[in-house]
């Protein structure tokens, strides 16, 4: 019964993951996290924390280059709001950043789109090996699940960070990934189609296929993605008034609700 | 300067039909009177409501009977303190412990007691196959033998249990069992009683015991809550022991707080193939 593994998990937790040695050294997958890694970067130790694997140079400079493309510092944007408004009530700033972070993980943007778009690179270049077309792996794809995540008409008609991410692509030599190629192929059919457009989600994770996180380790990794946007919009709205950050006054609030009725005591 | 306002207009709305506010008349950023529904807040429900009396009406737009109340309040009892063995109580004693501020150990328990292994996805997932299958034994045996037959790539993984019953447990945890008897008399519609009739055949086809998260969701179907409201209303419920565990070890203080380094085995420490050390 597994209530028996219960008892032998109660006081014993094996793992290969790490642990503090207190007073004494931290290891990390294996390895000492101050001799072995305290002349790396901080990001490629992370992403070694993440999957246990290593990344080149160009790799790294492209998920770098993801982080620095979506540090928006535009308080307009959700999660920065969130960020804004913990400043402005006067949060703490871990507290005000963390409410920006939960809900980056939504589900018209952030984590769960690209989760799905990177998981439909992955079947999809399966698909591809295997001698499927194009047309047939979008067209599987729309039928089974309604949508293509990464593609579609965006909020707005252009997104800055493509070309952006194009040519950092192109620079990095990253350009003849399969998945990416099958990004464009994909973005060629819809558009033909379909009068769809890719959006920077799948040029992200189409690349991000191509270097080899799973899903799961994707997530991880950028969960943090948008702190750096987040920043500058909680001290900006931590400078002014207590409650300043657009206020909304009563009338304002445009109620659609049933008529104001009487609570029967009865 | 006072006046200025009378003439001046936001760029801004926002819609909303649960919410109305009458303004102050010497600041148009403070409401004088709040309706709920259509219900004056502080004129009417304040005096005269009770808090899930008020609960109700705030997630449903409409007065809840009675018996909804009732019910509602009585599983708020039974969801109040999962108690300082369970993971998300225990996420908020991590906070409570080092003496981190006390938000964050409700954010702690609210992202640990969110999740699908007795938390609010596991109810989610639930409430939405009532309204899919409602009483239909054969689907919801169905359900519980392939629970992930949908599944795609999610934020959310895979379910590795069947949703609504305790991978770890032998038999029914008796305040499970307490709160589904006491529910079944109770409950405002047929979900709990017609799971209390199915339970021992459930528990058999599943092999484990019927859990909380299974209680909770046959509650929220019966009070009309979309799996969206019983959602927010499982997070909700289960805070105040989150909250009295964490302050509880703020004061306790971390000396006394188990301390799991102990139990913590590395199984490929460098330190037995180098000098840096003996890995004890």
């Amino acid at each position: 019964m597994s209530v028996s593994n219960l008892i032998d998990l109660e006081n014993g937790y094996s793992t290969d993951m790490g642990k503090a040695f207190l007073s004494e050294r931290v290891v990390l997958r294996g390895r000492d996290l101050h001799r072995e890694f305290g002349d790396r970067d901080w990001f490629s130790v992370f992403l070694f924390a993440i999957t246990g694997r290593e990344f080149s140079d160009e790799h790294l400079q492209f998920m770098n280059f993801m982080w620095v493309a979506s540090s928006y510092p535009d308080p307009g944007i959700w999660p920065n709001q969130a960020a804004a408004l913990g400043a402005s009530a006067r949060t703490t700033p871990s507290l005000a950043l963390i409410s920006g972070l939960a809900i980056s993980e939504a589900s018209i943007y952030g984590r769960k789109p690209e989760r799905k778009a990177l998981d439909f690179f992955y079947r999809a270049g399966r698909a591809l090996d295997s001698g499927q077309s194009i047309a047939n792996i979008v067209e599987d794809e729309l039928k089974a699940r309604k949508i293509l995540f990464g593609y579609g008409r965006p909020l707005a008609s252009t997104d800055e960070r493509i070309s952006h991410t194009m040519r950092k692509i192109k620079q990095l030599g990253l350009d003849a990934g399969k998945h990416f190629q099958l990004a464009l192929a994909v973005a060629d059919y819809l558009g033909d189609t379909r009068n769809l457009t890719m959006n920077v989600a799948a040029v992200n994770t189409a690349v991000i296929a191509d270097i080899g996180l799973s899903p799961e380790e994707y997530q991880i990794w950028v969960t943090t993605g948008f702190i750096t946007g987040m920043a500058p919009c909680y001290l900006d709205a931590r400078r002014r008034q207590e409650g300043g950050f657009f206020p909304i006054r009563c009338t304002s609030l445009n109620y659609e609700g049933v008529p104001q009725r009487r609570w029967d005591r009865s | 300067m006072a006046l200025l306002w009378v003439k001046s207009m936001s760029d801004f709305s926002l819609n909303t039909a649960i919410w109305q506010e009458d303004a102050e008349p010497d600041n148009p950023f403070v409401a004088a009177r709040c309706f709920a529904h259509g219900y004056d807040v502080y004129g009417e429900i304040l005096p005269h409501a009770s808090w899930f009396e008020y609960l109700l009406l705030l997630l449903q737009g409409e007065r809840p009977s009675p018996q909804a109340v009732k019910t509602l309040e009585r599983l708020a009892i039974a969801l109040a303190n999962p108690g300082p063995r369970e993971a998300s109580v225990r996420a908020a004693m991590n906070g409570g412990v080092g003496g981190s501020v006390h938000a964050s150990s409700l954010i702690a328990a609210l992202a640990v007691g969110a999740g699908q292994c007795g938390g609010a996805q596991e109810v989610s997932v639930l409430v939405d196959q009532w309204a899919k299958v409602g009483l239909n034994k054969a689907a919801w045996l169905a359900f519980f033998q392939a629970p992930n037959e949908d599944y795609s790539e999610d934020i959310w993984g895979p379910f590795e249990h069947a949703p609504g019953f305790d991978p770890n447990g032998v038999g029914c945890a008796t305040p499970v069992q307490q709160t589904l008897n006491l529910l079944a008399e109770l409950s405002p519609g047929m979900g709990v009683s017609w799971l209390q009739k199915q339970q021992q055949e459930f528990q058999k086809t599943v092999g484990a015991p019927l859990s909380f998260s299974a209680v909770a969701a046959a509650a929220f179907y019966d009070l009309a809550l979309d799996s969206r409201q019983s959602t927010m209303l499982f997070l909700m419920l289960r805070l105040p022991g989150a909250a009295v565990h964490a302050l509880e070890w703020e004061v306790n203080g971390w000396k006394k707080f188990p301390a799991y380094g102990s139990g913590i085995r590395l199984s490929n420490d460098p330190a037995s193939k180098t000098q840096w050390g003996d890995g004890t």
